[in-house]
């Protein structure tokens, strides 16, 4: 298995997803940075990590959407590679058009940081197969804009094919329907504000985003 | 030549920044104000060559979220 995780300027959470991927999935793991035009080979999994890409600057995820790396993000995409945004890489792969709606400011205004419950709404995706439906699920958020929205066609949409992926047991945010993460029509792209990365060893205090991983390696490998 | 756009929420979408604002200047003691909706200015200074249509293509594409936003473009 060979996995990219995508570096802008402003990303932080690029080392943790880095460490997960490889220590999980066994992948061979590059960064990439955001100026490259290509990606490696023969990828299986390209990751875009959590932070403030140049600075939340003008809308968060915004900048980084339209960088050169992108592009061929987007290219990989369409030909199904799994591609999986957490937090700002939600915010960005929104942004780039590869899933529906946008990731506004919290409805409480502050930035929110700590362990929240999800459920899991599809268990079928390559994403999603290590839950169940219907399960509760510990994982950590922490932004300032994951007040997810989209207009209610496509949010009857998104519920209608499954495309719901995790919904926040209390919602933390504002977010429509309390959606906390989607996937797309082809299901390879999943966008979720938590963090799997972060809930993956013992120590991190849970395990429940480690079989988000587990999954991915069982559906590719 | 220079352009200004402004960026704003689409009418529905809720805006907690505006929310926040509309709270503070109450709590200045202001009253009499009902809504409060904060939005975004960019000044372009760009050759007269820059034609309305690159204008809003660059809105479009960059500028503005769609899915959330609406922009006008006010020429000089």
């Amino acid at each position: 298995m060979r996995a990219a995780v995508i570096q802008f300027p402003g990303s932080n959470c690029d080392r943790d997803m880095a460490v997960a991927i490889r220590d999980i999935t066994g992948a061979e793991t590059t960064l990439v940075w955001h100026g490259a035009g290509e990606l490696p080979d023969g990828l299986d999994l390209i990751a875009i990590p959590g932070g403030f890409s140049y600075g939340d600057y003008l809308r968060s995820g915004a900048m980084a959407a339209r960088s050169p790396v992108m592009q061929a993000v987007i290219k990989a995409a369409e030909r199904g590679v799994p591609v999986l945004g957490v937090c700002n890489g939600f915010q960005i792969l929104t942004e780039a058009g590869l899933l529906p709606g946008a990731l506004m400011r919290n409805a409480g205004i502050r930035f929110v940081c700590r362990t929240v419950g999800l459920t899991v709404e599809n268990d079928r995706s390559v994403f999603t197969s290590g839950y169940s439906v219907g399960e509760q699920i510990r994982i950590p958020v922490a932004h300032h804009d994951g007040n997810y929205f989209a207009d209610s066609d496509t949010l009857d949409r998104l519920e209608g094919e499954g495309r719901v992926a995790f919904r926040y047991a209390e919602n933390v945010n504002g977010s429509a329907r309390n959606i906390a993460g989607v996937l797309s029509a082809a299901g390879n792209v999943l966008g979720m504000m938590p963090h799997p990365e972060r809930m993956t060893e013992a120590v991190h205090g849970g395990l429940d985003g480690r079989r988000l991983f587990e999954g991915l390696l069982r559906q590719i490998a | 030549m220079k352009t200004r756009i402004f960026v704003t929420l689409k009418n529905g979408v809720l805006d907690p920044q505006g929310k926040a604002i509309h709270h503070a200047i109450e709590g200045l003691g202001f009253s009499g104000v009902h809504d409060v909706r904060a939005g975004r200015l960019i000044e372009i200074e760009h050759e007269s060559g820059v034609s309305k249509a690159d204008l809003e293509t660059m809105c479009t594409k960059l500028l503005a979220n769609m899915v959330i936003e609406n922009f006008e473009i006010e020429q000089a």
